[in-house]
C-alpha cells in the first residue's frame, strides 16, 4: 500500500467495503456486519500510522494528495491534512468504527444500513481531508444523502418528518455555501478551488464582497453546529435517528460547521471576521445558554443530549471568534479545535448510553427511571463519566477545552464570558439533576429486571471514555497536533485594525 | 461530373440522408413484414440511427457550411445531432416492448420517429430561419401524430390534439416572426441578419416584434413559463416512451435552435432579450418545480419537472458567452440522459393501458425491486442535482456562468428552487424506501429494451457525475464562434 496517497486509501476503504456489501446476496447479515466491519477498520488502523507520522512542528500541509479532475474548470483532487482538519479527521475513523460495533443490533434492511453507513463515512472524511473547495462540497453534500436515509429508514416513529427536516435544512445551507464558493471562485484569476490559493489571495477581496460572502458561508456553515435560530432540525433528527447514527451526526457531523468556518470563511475572508467578531461571539452565547436552558427543560433523555449538544457547541463557536486587538486568541483557538474533538467523543458516549437504557426499557422518560445504580452499577459508572465530562469536571477533557475557551474569551469579550460560565453552572445543574433521576432514589420496580450493560456495549463506551479520562489529565497529545496549524491560522486572520 | 461543392454539401447533410433513407426502407419493408415482426424493423431504425451517429461523428472537428448558407455541420450542430441520435436509440428501446404490450406494434411508429429526429437534427444544423423553420415542422408534424400513435385511447387523442392546436399557434407565431425579420433587415439567414443589424443598429419596431415573435414561439416549443400549457396533458396522454422522447428530444432540438438564432445574429440586441429570458427562467423554474410538488400521476409529474428544467436550461441562455454555450450543451445531455432512464424505469412499472403510473405504486419498490428503485434513487437525485450525479455537474455548470455573468438573483431562485424540487424528487425515494408495499404491488415485466436504456442512462449518470471533465471538454470544443 503506498502511502502517500494513505488519506484516499483512507477514504475509500469504506466506499470500497459498501461495493462489495451491495453485492453480497441476500440474506447474509452476519457476513455484511464483518465486512463492514473491516471496512472501517482499515481507516482506523491507518489513522494510528498518520497519528504516528504526522509532524507536530509543521503548521503546513502533510499527506498531501494533489491530481487534476477537471481541468475544464480547474477543479482538483486534492487532500491533506493540518492542525486544524487532523483531529477531526482521525476521530472520525474511530467514531465511525464504534458506531459501527453500536449498529451490529440493527435487524432490518441490513445491507442497506451498512452500505449506507460506509458512504457517510466516507463522505465525512472527505470533507475533513478535502482541500478543494469543490471537492469539499462534493463530499459535503455526499454525507448528507446517507444520513438522509438513515434516519428516513431505520428511524422512530416520525422519522421521515426528521429526515425531511434535515435534508431541507442542511440544503439550504449548502445552497449558501455553493454561491459563497462560485462567488470565491471567480474572484480570483485565474479562477481556483484550490483552497491554498483561495486563502493566499485573501488581501485582494474588496471589503463589501467579503462581507457579503462571509455571512452566506456563515449561515451555511451555522445549519450544520447549528447555530440559533437554525438548530430547530437537530432535536427531531436526533429523537428518530438509531443510537449509532446520533452518535455519528453529534460526533463528526456538527463538527463540520465550525471546521468548515475554520477551514474557509476565517483565513479566507479575515476582514469580515473582525466586523462581525462581535455578533458572532453573542449568537456563540446564546447558543451556549439557551441549549443548556432547553435541555433542563426536557423529559427526554436524548432530547436532553442533542440540546446538550448545542450548548457544548457554542463553547466551540465562542472560542473560535475571540478576537483581541493582537488578533485571535491563542488559547480560544486551540481551546475551539479541542473542544471539537472533546465534544466529538463525550456526546458520543452520551448517545450511545441513551441507546443502552432504550434498547432495555423501550424509552426514554427521565422521570421514570430511578435507582438504576443499583440495578446497573457498571452502566451507572461509565455514565457518571460521560455525565461528569459533559458538565466540565475538572479531571476530565472537557474542562480542558472549555476553560482555554473562556481564558480567550475573557480579554475580548468580558461580560459575554462571564455569562457563559454562568452556562458553565445551569450545565452542571442539569447533568445532576438527570444523574440522579435516572440512577439514583428508589429503583422503580418495573425495571427490578433490566440487564446490565452487556459486553458489545462497553466495547464501544470503554475506548471513548479512556480517552476522556487521558486527554483530562493530559491533553497535549491532541493539542500538539493542533497547535502550529492554530498559530498559522491566527497570523493569517491578523490583528484587528 | 459532380462539382466538388455537390459533394461537400452531401457530406454535410450525410446523416440526415442516411436517416431519411432508412426510415423510408422500413416503411416499405413494412409492407413485407407481417403483424407481429416488426421487432426486426426496430431493429433496422436502430442500426439506421447509429449510422447517422457514426456520420456523425466523422464529420467532427470540421465546418462545412452548404446550400449557399443555409446548413452547416459544425461541432455545435454535430454534439446536438449525436445527442439526438443517442436519444433516438434509446427511445426505440424503450419503444418495442411496450408497443407490443399496447397492441400497437406499427412500423409507422419507428418511421414517425426517425422522422422527428431527423427535423431535430435540421433545426441543430440550420444557419437560415427558413430551415429552421422546416426543421420545426417536420419534428412537430410526425410528433403530433405520435402522441396521438395509442388512437383507441382517448388520452392520447386528447393529447395529440392539444400538442396539434397549441404546437400550430406557435409555429404561426415563429413564422410571422421570421416574416417580419425579413420585412426588416431583407433576409432570413443567420450571417445576413447579422450584417444587417451591424450597418444598421436600430432596425425599428417591427424587427423587435420579430424578434418577441420568434421568441414566443421557441418558448413555446422549450414548454418555458407561461407558454407551458400544452405540455402536461400532451405529456400524459402520450405513449409513455413518446413522452420520454418529448421531454428530451424535441426540447433540446429546440434549444439547439433558440441558442444559435439569439445569440448569433441577435447577440448585438442581447440587453433587450436577456431581460426577458431572465424573467422567463425564474418562472418556468419557479411554477415548474412548485406545481410538480402536487402531481400524483408520475408521468405529470416528471412533465412539469421537464418545464423546471427548461428553466434551467434558459439561465445559460441569459448568461450566454462561451461558457454559457458549453455549459447548455452539457445540461442537455445530462439531463437527457437522467430522463430516459427515469422513464425507463417507468415503463417497466406500468402495465397495460393507463395503470401503474400512480406515484403511490411505488412504495415498497426497494424492497421488491431493489435494482430498480436504486436506479430510481439515482436518476432522482440526478434530476434535483445532488452529487455524485450528472445533474449536480449541470446545475453547477450552468450557475457557475449565471454567476460569471453577473445574474446572481437568478442564481439564487435557480437554486432554491431546485432545493424545492428535492423535494417531489425525495418523495418517489421515501415511497420506494420508507413504506411498506401496496396491496396490489407494482409487478414490473422486466423486458430487455428498457433495461438496456436503463443501464446506459444509469452508467452516464454516474460517468458524467464522477468524471465530467471529458465530457464538458467535448462541450466546450463544440461552442459555435460568437
Amino acid at each position: 500500500m503506498p502511502m502517500q496517497n494513505v488519506l484516499t486509501w483512507m477514504i475509500f476503504a469504506p466506499v470500497a467495503g459498501a461495493a462489495v456489501v451491495l453485492l453480497l446476496p441476500r440474506g447474509r447479515d452476519e457476513l455484511v456486519r464483518w465486512i463492514s466491519l473491516l471496512a472501517t477498520a482499515v481507516p482506523l488502523a491507518l489513522a494510528f500510522w498518520v497519528y504516528a507520522n504526522f509532524d507536530r512542528t509543521s503548521p503546513g500541509l502533510q499527506f498531501v494528495e494533489h491530481y487534476a479532475w477537471i481541468p475544464a474548470f480547474n477543479i482538483e483532487y486534492f487532500l491533506g491534512l493540518d492542525g486544524v482538519s487532523a483531529p477531526m479527521f482521525l476521530l472520525t475513523t474511530l467514531i465511525a468504527f464504534l458506531a459501527l460495533v453500536a449498529s451490529w443490533g440493527i435487524k432490518e434492511g441490513v445491507k442497506g444500513y451498512f452500505c449506507l453507513y460506509l458512504l457517510l463515512e466516507a463522505g465525512m472524511l472527505g470533507v475533513f481531508a478535502a482541500l478543494d473547495f469543490f471537492l469539499f462540497f462534493i463530499f459535503w453534500e455526499v454525507s448528507l444523502l446517507p444520513m438522509y436515509f438513515l434516519i428516513g429508514i431505520w428511524g422512530g416513529p416520525e422519522r421521515e418528518y426528521a429526515a425531511i427536516k434535515f435534508f431541507l435544512y442542511t440544503l439550504f445551507g449548502s445552497v449558501l455555501i455553493l454561491l459563497a464558493m462560485l462567488a470565491l471562485y471567480f474572484a480570483n484569476e485565474p479562477h481556483t478551488f484550490d483552497m491554498t490559493k483561495l486563502i493566499a489571495a485573501n488581501k485582494q477581496y474588496g471589503i463589501a464582497f467579503q462581507l457579503l460572502v462571509f455571512i452566506a458561508l456563515y449561515i451555511g456553515f451555522a445549519i450544520k453546529v447549528p447555530v440559533f435560530p437554525f438548530h430547530t432540525w437537530l432535536p427531531d433528527a436526533h429523537v428518530e435517528a438509531p443510537t449509532p447514527i446520533s452518535v455519528i451526526l453529534a460526533g463528526i457531523l456538527l463538527k463540520m460547521g465550525p471546521y468548515g468556518m475554520l477551514r474557509v470563511s476565517w483565513p479566507m475572508l479575515p476582514e469580515a471576521l473582525k466586523v462581525y467578531a462581535y455578533p458572532l461571539a453573542i449568537f456563540a452565547l446564546i447558543n451556549i445558554v439557551y441549549g443548556a436552558l432547553v435541555a433542563m427543560a426536557q423529559r427526554d433523555f436524548k432530547t436532553l443530549v442533542a440540546y446538550s449538544s448545542i450548548s457544548h457547541m457554542g463553547f466551540v463557536l465562542l472560542g473560535m471568534c475571540a478576537i483581541g486587538p493582537q488578533g485571535l486568541s491563542q488559547a480560544g483557538v486551540n481551546g475551539a479545535i479541542l473542544q471539537m474533538f472533546n465534544h466529538g467523543t463525550v456526546t458520543a458516549m452520551l448517545f450511545l448510553l441513551v441507546g443502552v437504557l432504550y434498547d432495555r426499557a423501550h424509552h426514554r422518560v427521565i422521570e421514570d427511571f430511578g435507582g438504576l445504580g443499583v440495578q446497573m452499577p457498571v452502566y451507572a459508572g461509565v455514565a457518571t463519566v460521560a455525565f461528569f465530562a459533559a458538565l466540565g469536571l475538572p479531571g476530565l477533557s472537557s474542562f480542558i477545552s472549555e476553560a482555554l475557551v473562556l481564558i480567550g474569551a475573557f480579554p475580548a469579550y468580558r461580560t459575554l464570558t462571564i455569562i457563559a460560565a454562568v452556562g458553565i453552572i445551569i450545565t452542571a445543574g442539569y447533568w445532576l439533576w438527570t444523574l440522579q433521576r435516572v440512577f439514583l432514589g428508589p429503583l422503580n420496580p418495573k425495571y427490578a429486571t433490566l440487564p446490565e450493560i452487556n459486553g458489545r456495549e462497553l466495547v464501544t463506551l470503554v475506548p471513548l471514555g479512556a480517552l476522556v479520562l487521558f486527554l483530562g489529565v493530559y491533553p497535549m497529545p491532541v493539542l500538539d497536533l493542533i497547535r502550529a496549524s492554530a498559530d498559522q491560522l491566527i497570523a493569517l486572520v491578523g490583528p484587528l485594525p | 461530373m459532380p462539382d466538388p461543392n455537390w459533394s461537400q454539401a452531401l457530406r454535410t447533410v450525410a446523416p440526415e440522408l442516411t436517416l431519411t433513407i432508412v426510415a423510408l426502407i422500413v416503411l416499405v419493408l413494412d409492407l413485407v413484414a407481417g403483424r407481429g415482426r416488426k421487432g426486426a424493423l426496430a431493429a433496422i431504425a436502430v442500426v439506421g440511427t447509429l449510422l447517422a451517429l457514426g456520420w456523425s461523428v466523422s464529420l467532427w472537428g470540421e465546418r462545412l457550411v452548404a446550400y449557399g448558407g443555409m446548413v452547416v455541420a459544425d461541432n455545435y450542430s454535430l454534439f446536438f445531432n449525436i445527442a439526438f441520435l443517442a436519444i433516438t436509440v434509446l427511445t426505440i428501446l424503450l419503444s418495442t416492448s411496450y408497443l407490443r404490450r399496447e397492441e400497437a406494434d406499427l412500423s409507422e411508429y419507428y418511421v414517425l420517429l426517425l422522422f422527428c429526429t431527423l427535423g431535430m437534427m435540421l433545426m441543430a444544423k440550420g444557419l437560415d430561419l427558413i430551415v429552421i423553420f422546416l426543421g420545426l415542422e417536420i419534428l412537430s408534424i410526425s410528433n403530433y401524430v405520435l402522441a396521438g400513435f395509442l388512437r383507441t385511447r382517448l388520452q392520447s387523442n386528447e393529447s395529440a390534439l392539444k400538442y396539434f392546436l397549441l404546437g400550430s399557434f406557435s409555429s404561426a407565431f415563429f413564422l410571422y416572426g421570421i416574416a417580419l425579420i425579413y420585412g426588416t433587415t431583407g433576409s432570413t439567414n443567420l450571417g445576413r441578419i447579422a450584417q444587417a443589424l451591424q450597418a444598421n443598429r436600430d432596425p425599428g419596431p417591427l424587427f423587435q416584434v420579430g424578434m418577441a415573435l420568434l421568441l414566443v414561439g421557441f418558448a413555446f416549443k422549450v414548454a418555458s413559463v407561461p407558454f407551458h400549457m400544452w405540455t402536461p396533458d400532451a405529456y400524459e396522454g402520450a405513449p409513455t416512451p413518446i413522452t420520454a422522447y418529448m421531454s428530451v428530444g424535441p426540447k433540446a432540438a429546440a434549444f439547439a435552435a433558440f441558442l444559435r438564432v439569439f445569440s448569433q445574429p441577435l447577440a448585438a440586441m442581447q440587453g433587450e432579450w436577456a431581460v426577458v429570458l431572465w424573467v422567463l427562467a425564474a418562472l418556468t423554474m419557479t411554477v415548474g418545480n412548485v406545481v410538480a410538488i402536487a402531481q400524483p400521476n408520475i408521468k405529470r409529474m416528471l412533465a412539469y419537472s421537464s418545464i423546471a428544467h427548461a428553466g434551467y436550461l434558459l439561465v445559460p441562455m441569459v448568461a450566454s458567452g462561451e461558457l454559457g454555450t458549453s455549459s447548455l450543451l452539457f445540461y442537455v445531455l445530462a439531463y437527457a440522459f437522467t430522463t430516459l432512464g427515469a422513464f425507463a424505469v417507468v415503463i417497466l412499472l406500468s402495465r397495460k393501458g393507463e395503470a401503474g403510473y400512480e406515484i403511490a405504486g411505488y412504495a415498497g419498490l426497494g424492497y421488491t425491486h431493489p435494482v430498480l428503485a436504486l436506479a430510481m434513487t439515482l436518476f432522482m437525485l440526478s434530476l434535483g442535482g445532488i452529487p455524485p450525479t450528472a445533474g449536480f455537474v449541470a446545475k453547477f455548470y450552468i450557475f457557475s456562468a449565471a454567476v460569471k455573468a453577473g445574474y446572481i438573483w437568478l442564481t439564487v431562485i435557480g437554486v432554491l428552487t431546485s432545493a424545492v424540487s428535492l423535494y417531489y424528487y425525495l418523495r418517489i425515494v421515501v415511497l420506494m424506501y420508507m413504506r411498506e408495499p401496496a396491496e396490489e404491488s407494482s409487478a414490473a415485466t422486466l423486458t430487455a429494451g428498457p433495461l438496456v436504456t436503463l443501464a446506459i442512462a444509469a452508467f452516464a449518470v454516474l460517468l458524467m457525475g464522477l468524471f465530467p471533465g471529458s465530457i464538458f471538454t467535448l462541450a466546450q470544443s463544440s461552442v459555435f464562434g460568437l
